[in-house]
């Protein structure tokens, strides 16, 4: 992962993926996935339940591999280089492709704890305090918070956890922040917050979403990719991959148009 | 009734009264473990404390000098005194136990009791005895022993759980035996958590699921169950025989006068660590499966490394179900008995256990062994020495729940 020689101009697109297939054991979960993840803008997955769009996310950070049994084939490259290769160290991938998850899932530790502990473990050389402060006014939580850091993380509303969990993220400085259905369990107020939060994320990192809400997908995001069962297998795969308003205004695609307009079914 | 094409009967009274039913059963049977529990705790404290009937081989009043009562002189009183009675033989062996100018005066006069006034008793009544029926025994004891007198006695007081065992029902306590237990208990907890803790890391988080690991995991299961004798002949063979030199404490350049051989302190805390360590590795194994896979997961993702989630979320999440189980083995192996007999536990030694190559007694077995004797104080000693095992026993369990708590409350 280490890049040697000259500085190169950062590719356009962050995350490629070609033929990307994933097996859990025999099950074919995702087929045949082709998208191309823009630099600094925010890219949607969408589409029915079950058709793999978190399988999808996760294997772009190779969260995947936790479960046992799981297996690729295809490739998905980072910055031009293949993620899934012997000598690419996973625990490395995860340190430059960060992720939120869809319950909010803050360590049983202090808020301030929460955003450090991340930074600690990857040699933070810097201030702490200041690491912390900074990645909290990027998650909107600061004014919330910044009297009881030292509470725990737990004690917070669900909301301000899911932001707690981004702030943690932003720690490690990813380049990319894969978020699997960050306000799913949220309600419409804190719903929007963090919607807004990713606005402003997006001017320094690329951001990835995976969302059941296809208005959330339509309000915050750039491009979308549609997922869909494919009719012989069964298993899930990209139909459609497009800037937003072209997939809510003029997709291609006879199913992804049933989709939007709510015919899916 | 509810209009429609199907017919109900839902007979809400009916429900309703099967679970009070029930409800009233489970009361019921709480009420009954309730009884046995405060039966089992009265019956142990109506044998703790009672009249006995003491006759003392010497009157203490014959012992007054210059009118002052024995209880009342000096210790340098009481030396001269035991000096003055005692052959010069016996005097200078209790003299050599210990030198008489660093004795306190407590022990002084307990020995002027144990050696010269002699009291022994006659017959003893429990507390209930002695609380309905104290004319009768005044009584009895005025027709059968006219020289005795009759006091209440408390089994369990301060000297009974300072002193060494003693032959004598009225100056034995238990201190050696409270030291065994607490001896056996803290090599047992140094042998099994450690292991026992990294064994259950290595088995819910490293180990691949094979046939091999199944075949281990099933097996522990099985081991927590093996009856307890089992594992005394297993460290009488190892521990006892097989490393000898190491448990007698002889590699080490320590040569036991009392020549334990291997039937120490150490072997029997051993023994004890190998009986508790399945239930150690069960409770933590349990522990970690139960710490939730979404922490793992937020460890993961900000690209922490196996053995860093472990440690800084796994490891304090189970931490309070580790120690749960900790309490557990405790509690089991304070009261193990028949391992220890196997072993080689000592059931009438006077000193304390001074190194893990001491030879030793417990409480249980300190109990078990009252118990045997026909003479009817030393049920009334083996009732009190129950006491202190209760007591030991929630001390140390208060301990670590408090332990316990303390990193429930950080996390």
């Amino acid at each position: 992962m280490t890049q040697n020689g000259a500085p190169q101009p950062p590719l356009e697109h962050v995350i490629e993926t070609k033929e990307l297939g994933i097996f859990y054991g025999a099950f074919r979960a995702v087929t045949d996935v082709n998208v191309k993840i823009r630099r600094n803008k925010i890219s949607a997955i969408i589409g029915p339940s079950g058709c793999g769009k978190t399988t999808l996310l996760r294997a772009f950070n190779r969260m995947n591999e936790l479960l046992p049994g799981t297996r690729v084939e295809g490739k998905v490259l980072f910055d031009g280089q293949s993620l899934y290769e012997p000598s690419v160290d996973p625990v490395e991938v995860r340190y430059r492709i960060g992720m939120v998850f869809q319950r909010p899932n803050p360590f049983p530790k202090s808020i301030h704890e929460n955003v450090a502990w991340g930074a600690r473990i990857h040699g933070f050389q810097g201030n702490m305090e200041e690491l912390v402060e900074s990645c909290l006014r990027q998650a909107a939580l600061w004014d919330e918070v910044k009297d009881k850091l030292t509470q725990s993380g737990l004690a917070l509303s669900g909301g301000q956890q899911q932001r707690l969990c981004i702030a943690r993220a932003l720690a490690v400085q990813p380049e990319v922040i894969l978020m699997d259905e960050p306000a799913s369990a949220l309600d419409p107020i804190a719903t929007l917050k963090i919607e807004e939060l990713m606005q402003d994320l997006k001017q320094r990192y690329t951001i990835v979403i995976v969302t059941h809400n296809m208005q959330q997908a339509a309000r915050v995001s750039d491009y979308t990719a549609m997922m869909m069962l494919t009719e012989d297998d069964s298993s899930g795969t990209v139909i459609e991959f497009d800037e937003t308003n072209v997939i809510f205004t003029r997709p291609r695609n006879k199913r992804t148009e049933d989709y939007v307009t709510g015919r899916y079914g | 009734m509810k209009a429609g094409i199907w017919s109900f009967d839902s007979n809400p009274e009916g429900r309703h009264r099967r679970g009070a039913a029930w409800r009233k059963g489970l009361f019921a049977v709480t009420v009954l473990g309730i009884v046995a529990l405060v039966t089992l705790l009265l019956n142990i404290l109506n044998g703790a404390f009672g009249y006995a009937a003491l006759e003392a081989r010497v009157d203490p009043a014959s012992l007054a000098v210059d009118g002052v009562p024995l209880e009342e002189q000096s210790r340098e009183q009481l030396v001269a005194l035991l000096q003055a009675t005692l052959s010069s033989g016996a005097f200078n062996k209790l003299n050599t136990d210990k030198p008489f100018s660093e004795r306190s005066r407590t022990n002084v006069y307990d020995l002027v009791l144990e050696r010269i006034v002699r009291p022994d008793i006659r017959e003893t009544w429990n507390l209930w005895e002695s609380l309905t029926r104290l004319s009768e025994i005044r009584a009895f004891t005025q027709s059968e022993f006219p020289e005795a007198r009759l006091q209440f006695i408390n089994w369990l007081n301060p000297r009974f759980v300072t002193r060494p065992q003693t032959s004598e029902a009225l100056t034995a306590g238990v201190r050696t035996a409270i030291l065994g237990s607490l001896w056996t208990i803290l090599f047992a907890i140094l042998l099994a958590f450690p292991i026992g803790v990294s064994a259950a890391i290595y088995l819910e988080e490293f180990a691949t699921d094979n046939r091999l690991t199944r075949l281990i995991r099933t097996n522990i299961n099985n081991l927590a169950g093996v009856p307890s004798i089992v594992y005394g002949i297993l460290g009488l063979a190892i521990f006892v025989r097989a490393l000898e030199p190491l448990t007698s404490g002889e590699v080490f350049g320590i040569v036991n006068p009392t020549t334990a051989n291997g039937r120490t302190v150490l072997s029997a805390g051993l023994t004890l660590g190998l009986l508790v360590l399945p239930l150690i590795i069960i409770n933590a194994q349990e522990a970690i499966r139960a710490v939730p896979q979404s922490l793992r997961q937020a460890s993961y993702g900000i690209g922490a490394t196996k053995w860093q989630t472990i440690w800084s979320h796994v490891l304090p999440g189970a931490l309070p179900g580790i120690l749960t189980g900790t309490i557990l083995a405790i509690s089991r192996a304070i009261g193990e008995t028949a391992p220890l007999v196997v072993v080689g536990a000592s059931t009438a030694i006077s000193f304390d256990p001074a190194s893990p190559f001491s030879k030793f007694t417990t409480l249980p077995i300190q109990i078990y062994q009252w118990t045997a004797r026909p003479q009817a104080e030393f049920r009334s000693l083996a009732a009190a020495a129950s006491l202190v095992l209760l007591g030991l026993l929630l001390s140390l369990n208060a301990a670590a729940i408090l332990l316990r708590n303390r990193y429930s409350r950080r996390s």
